[in-house]
Formats: C-alpha cells, structure tokens, sequence
C-alpha cells in the first residue's frame, strides 16, 4: 500500500523530524507549582528556529503559564529552559532575548503608536536615527501609518492589536511570544489576521510561540501544535496530525467534531482490526492495528465530514456502514450537520456532515427519514486511552 | 461617545428639577453668600450693629441701587494693596500651602503606592485606616498634636529618652508645626483619589514595560508614575486649596510670626471687627483659589474624557 500523507502541507519546513536539529527553545523537566495547584507537570518540549508553534488548551491547562515562564514573569518550581543555547534561570525579564504581545495588549496609554512602538528600542540606547526607522518600518509593516501621532484610545480593536504587535517585534526578538493575540477581534477581523500573523512570520524569520484555546486559530497559524491538559503535554503534531490522528480521546474531542463510538476489539490480523459497536452492534473496520487485545474496549473516533450519508435503508451487519433515523438537522450554509439516531437510546447518535453543494436539491434529507451512513477503511482512528 | 445621536426628547418637569437642584443649591448656599460678603467688602466700617455702614440698601429700590451704583467705593482693595499685611499674608498663605502639598504628596505617594500594591484582601482594612482619623473632630486631633509637639511634650520626652537629642527642640509654634499639622490633616485627601489612580493601573503595562528591557524602577517613572499623574495632580488641589485658606491649624500649632490669610482675615474680622475689609479679603483670597480650581476642573475633564 503506497503510503499516503495527513491533509495538506503548508510548507516544506519539517525539523523537529530531523535528529540533527538542535531545537531553538527547550523546556528541559518543568515544572510549575503555586502553592499546592500543580500549573506545569515536569514538561518537556523543544521548539525549533522559525518555527511558528502553538500551545493549545483549556483555561487552566498551563499554557500561559509556560509561555509566561519563558518570558520570564514567573520561575520554574524546577527544571530548566534554553533559548538558542542560553540556559534562562536567573535572567530578568528586561534582559530576556524575547518579546511579548500581551493579551490585554498592554499599551502605554500616556504614549502615542509611535512612542509605543519605540519604547523597547529607546531602552537599547539605539540611536535616534535607527529608532525612527525602524518605527517607520514596524508601522509600515503593520499597515499602521497613518495612526503614528496617535494615542491607543483613539484607535479601534484591531488597530490597537497590530500596534501590540509592532511594538513586540520591533526590537527584532529571538522568539515572539503571542499571549492569546487575537482573542478580542470579531471574527472576520480574526480569520484576516491570523494570515497576517503568517505572513509577518515567514517574511521575518522570527520564532513565533502562540498561546491560545482556539483550536481553529491554532490549526490555521501554526507549523506544530502542542496540545495541554493539566499541566502536561497531550500531544504535539502538525495540525493535521492532530486532527486526523489524535492520539487520545482528549485531543480528538478538543480538536474538531467527532463521533465517539465505544466499541469491542473483535477481530485483530495484519490487514486491520475489526470493531464492533457495544450500544448497537454495528461493525467497523479499521485497518488501523492496535495494541488492545481481542474483546478489549476502545474507541472509534471519526470525524463527522468523513461520513457519507444517504436516504434510505442498508443492508445490515454490512461493515462500515450504519442505519440511522434523522433526528436533528443543523443547517450552517455550506455544510448541514445531521444528527441520527442509530440505537434506542436517544444518545445513540451519529453525527454526519453534508455538503450543500447545489441550492436547490429535489429531496432534501428531512427530519425521520431513514439514511444509511458508511464511511471508509482509514476514516476514523482506533484510541485506547 | 455615541449617545448622543438619539434624538433629544423633551424633558419632563421632573428632569429640570432634577438637573435644578444642584443649581439652586449652588445659588443658594455659594453665590448668595458670596454676593453678601461682595456687598459688604464695598461697603465702609462703623462703630454700629452690624459693623459698617451698607453701599446701598436693596430695600430702597432699583433707583437707589444704580444711584450707588455709580459712587461704588473699591476703597477696602486699594488698602488691601497698601498695606503689606495683607499681600506678605496671601504670599506667605499659598508658600506654606505649597510647600505643605509637596510634603504631603512625598508622604503620600508611598502610602498609596503601598496600599495599591498590597494584597487583595487586606486593602479595605488599609483603607479603613487612611479614612479612621475623619470619625474624630478636625479640631480635637489638631489639639492633640498640641501634646506631642509642645517642648515637654511626648516627641521631645522620647527623643530624650533615646538619647537622639540634648535637649527639647521647639516644634510648637513655628511653621514646622503648621507644616506637620497639615500634612498630618489632609494626607487623606491625597492618598484617596492617588490610591484610586493607582490601584486601576494595569499591572501588565509594568510587564510590557519589563519585557520590552526596561528595569523596573526605570519602568515605575515611565509608566506608573505618569499614569497615577491625575491621581496626584487631584490629590494635590485637594489638599492645596483648602490648605491656603486653613486657620485652625496655624492659629493652634503655629507661632506669631506665621503669617496665613485664614489667620489675618480671623483678626480683621473678629479682634478689629473691621467686616468691610475682612470681606475684601475673602474675596481675593477666593480669586486667588478660583485659578487651581479651573486648572482643577479642567484636568478631571481631560480625564473623563480619556476615560470614556
């Protein structure tokens, strides 16, 4: 079987899977604690040069946590954390190689876009003249020109966001930390920028590290993403890897939609693993292999756009390929997501998505009518844990 | 900012009222009163109950009241202007007021900033506690600074006990006491409005600052300092306008020689029942104070509208 690979690629730009690599950021052990509350559980990550990663969770999770220890405003409990080489314990914030964009922004008030934007240049002594460049190029960059005289009150939400993120690369850092960036844009103005963000990485060069709890953002912008959950690591991947092969039910319930189906190890060979439902009874194939034994319980995670759905009736007991009742309908534009009921209970539901590619459609999948539901051999992931 | 584009109704009966009353209060309670002492301070001194012969009397009519209109007498001004009493008494008032508010604000700055800084829970008691002194009398506290400043009083007895000094020092009737009375008096007035600046101060505008290289104690001039400057410059107003007219405190704790308007305008008025001229003081003692008042009003303007 020729070896296919996960969803799209954004670039060619893969180090973390060379050994050679020697990784631009290390947290080497951390661990994090305020008072008895655990924030960050003996952590390990490297992150490479020109790598735009993201550290994805829920609130609590440590993610700003780690981002804010190598910042430097809080200290390990223990283990230690390199940047290009550098061990950090011990330096002050105001000397770290890094800058951050705040979530709150944090603009000086009192201080026009300009002084805001040379503030960190004026501490490095610059001179006058490479000062007001470098200004001009960080405005320009950010689209911001004519808003220079200006005080952050009299700017809008997104100008203000780009005015944070001027004045954090304007001293050219090592790695820019991006403290939920976009959180408080509209959605549209969202979606733009994180392309903007993209773009302004890959024409900089510089080390981006992204915190956030929007998976979509995550997804978009970064080259890895490092999912967490109670302090510790879930797992880190591309996000395509992360979509279609989470490693646990955690990660494919955070990322994305997903049909959790409890199944029952029936059958393991060289060819794949065949499943079947415990709530109705209906086979899976998977030619995914598995560590769990025969009879063992695991889950069957797939996603709901890698299910076809049809009106009618199957045959049963045919693999991979379920009867349901139309129970919900969600309607979104370009998709409709639809609920059916394949079992007695009512939480016996499969989700699948339809694509509404015609306007007009003779016979619209309704509430109640009988749809069959099949999905292929490699559509969903077997996951233990 | 964008209220206003909603149609102006017309307002009820109440609402005037209601936007009326701090008016008529006003009306009332200041510029009544104030065009009283104005019609007195134009008016002469004389031995009769009350004590000065009225520029016109309003119970004679509009004819008579433009009659005395034209031979209006500004005679008490000019010899405001003569003797030197009167202006050594304004400048040596606002000097010691000034130099009271810097004090103050020395003083107060790292209350505040302490207080600001402190954690969550304890602040409404610290705050208690920069309120406590207003729950006794004005009067009896600078009373008891009486005791404590006096040659055998408690800071001389415990600077002897400890051996810092040879003999008492003489706080007790020299501008020093006027100064430590002050200070002591109206601290609460500039902690209060600098606490609130400073408490709403975003603690990660320090963080940005630290993050873009800046220390921080560089980062506390760049930004906490600016930052609390309305809080500061409203402080300041509130303790040098009422500071500048003061007259217990000088008059208790001060000495002979110090000069305060408060003081001369109480002597004109009550030793030498001269009402004319003490009115004319008052009313150039409220010119001189309505200047910061201005300034005064302008800035919390400013602030509002940054606010909003």
């Amino acid at each position: 079987m020729a070896k296919k690979s996960i969803g799209p690629v954004r670039r060619e730009f893969k180090p973390w899977e060379s050994p050679d690599h020697e990784p631009f950021i290390e947290f080497r052990n951390v661990t994090k604690k305020f008072g008895e509350f655990v924030a960050v559980d003996n952590l390990s990550l490297k992150i490479y040069e020109r790598e735009f990663f993201a550290l994805l969770g829920g609130s609590g999770c440590g993610k700003t946590t780690l981002m804010r220890m190598l910042a430097g405003f809080e200290t390990p409990t223990s283990g230690q954390i390199f940047l290009d080489g550098q061990d950090l314990a011990g330096i002050p914030p105001f000397r770290r190689p890094s800058n951050m964009m705040f979530q709150s922004y944090a603009l000086f008030p009192h201080m026009s876009v300009e002084k805001n934007i040379a503030f960190g240049l004026k501490q490095d002594k610059l001179p006058a003249s490479e000062i007001v460049a470098r200004v001009a190029e960080m405005l320009r960059l950010t689209k911001l020109e004519q808003f220079g005289k200006r005080k952050p009150h009299q700017l809008s939400g997104g100008q203000r966001q780009r005015v944070a993120l001027a004045r954090s690369l304007a001293k050219r850092p090592k790695v820019l930390l991006l403290d939920e960036p976009l959180g408080a844009l509209d959605r549209k103005l969202r979606e733009e920028t994180q392309f903007e963000l993209m773009n302004l990485q890959e024409e900089l060069e510089v080390t981006f590290l992204i915190v956030t709890h929007d998976q979509e953002e995550a997804m978009t912008v970064a080259d890895r993403i490092a999912v967490m959950d109670k302090g510790t690591l879930v797992q880190v991947a591309t996000p395509a890897e992360i979509y279609e092969t989470p490693n646990s039910r955690f990660v494919a319930d955070f990322i994305g939609d997903v049909n959790m189906i409890e199944a029952k190890v029936a059958e393991k060979s060289g060819m794949g693993t065949r499943l079947v439902s415990v709530a109705d009874g209906f086979v899976i194939e998977s030619e995914q292999e598995t560590d769990a034994g025969v009879g063992d319980s695991v889950w069957y995670a797939i996603r709901p756009e890698k299910v076809r759905i049809v009106q009618g009736r199957g045959q049963d007991g045919v693999p991979n390929q379920i009867n349901g009742l139309v129970w919900d309908i969600a309607y979104l534009g370009d998709v409709s997501i639809i609920h059916s009921k394949v079992g007695e209970n009512d939480d016996d539901i499969i989700r699948a998505t339809f694509a509404n590619v015609s306007r007009m459609v003779e016979k619209p999948i309704m509430w109640e009518d009988e749809v069959v539901m099949s999905f292929d051999r490699d559509a969903g992931v077997i996951l233990t844990g | 900012m964008k209220e206003n584009i909603a149609a102006p109704k017309r307002r009820s009966l109440g609402a005037w009222a209601l936007i009326a009353a701090p008016y008529l209060w006003l009306l009332i309670l200041f510029l009544v009163p104030f065009l009283i002492v104005f019609k007195i301070s134009l008016s002469q001194v004389a031995i009769a109950i009350p004590p000065y012969i009225p520029a016109f009397d309003l119970a004679e009519g509009w004819q008579a009241f433009r009659d005395n209109l034209s031979e209006l007498s500004f005679e008490n001004y000019i010899w405001l202007t003569e003797d030197d009493l009167y202006w050594k008494s304004y400048l040596s008032s606002v000097t010691i007021a000034g130099i009271s508010t810097l004090l103050t604000l020395l003083i107060g700055y790292p209350i505040a900033y302490g207080m600001a800084r402190s954690p969550r829970s304890i602040r409404p008691t610290l705050l208690m506690l920069v309120i406590l002194p207003f729950w006794t009398s004005f009067l009896i506290r600078v009373y008891a600074w009486i005791g404590i400043l006096k040659n055998e009083g408690l800071l001389n007895q415990l600077l002897l006990a400890l051996g810092i000094i040879s003999e008492p020092m003489v706080i007790l009737n020299t501008n020093i006491a006027v100064y430590i009375g002050i200070v002591y008096s109206y601290l609460p007035f500039l902690v209060l409005p600098l606490y609130a600046s400073l408490e709403r101060l975003d603690g990660s505008l320090l963080e940005a600052a630290e993050d873009l290289g800046c220390p921080p104690w560089k980062a506390f001039w760049k930004i906490t300092l600016p930052l609390s400057l309305p809080g500061m410059i409203a402080g300041c107003f509130l303790v040098f306008i009422p500071a500048v007219g003061e007259f217990v405190i000088p008059d208790l704790l001060g000495g002979s020689d110090t000069l305060m308007i408060g003081k001369t305008l109480w002597v004109e008025f009550f030793s030498n029942r001269d009402w004319p001229v003490s009115s004319a003081v008052a009313v150039i003692l409220l010119m001189i104070l309505v200047i910061p008042i201005v300034l005064f009003q302008n800035q919390q303007q400013k602030m509002s509208e940054r606010d909003g």
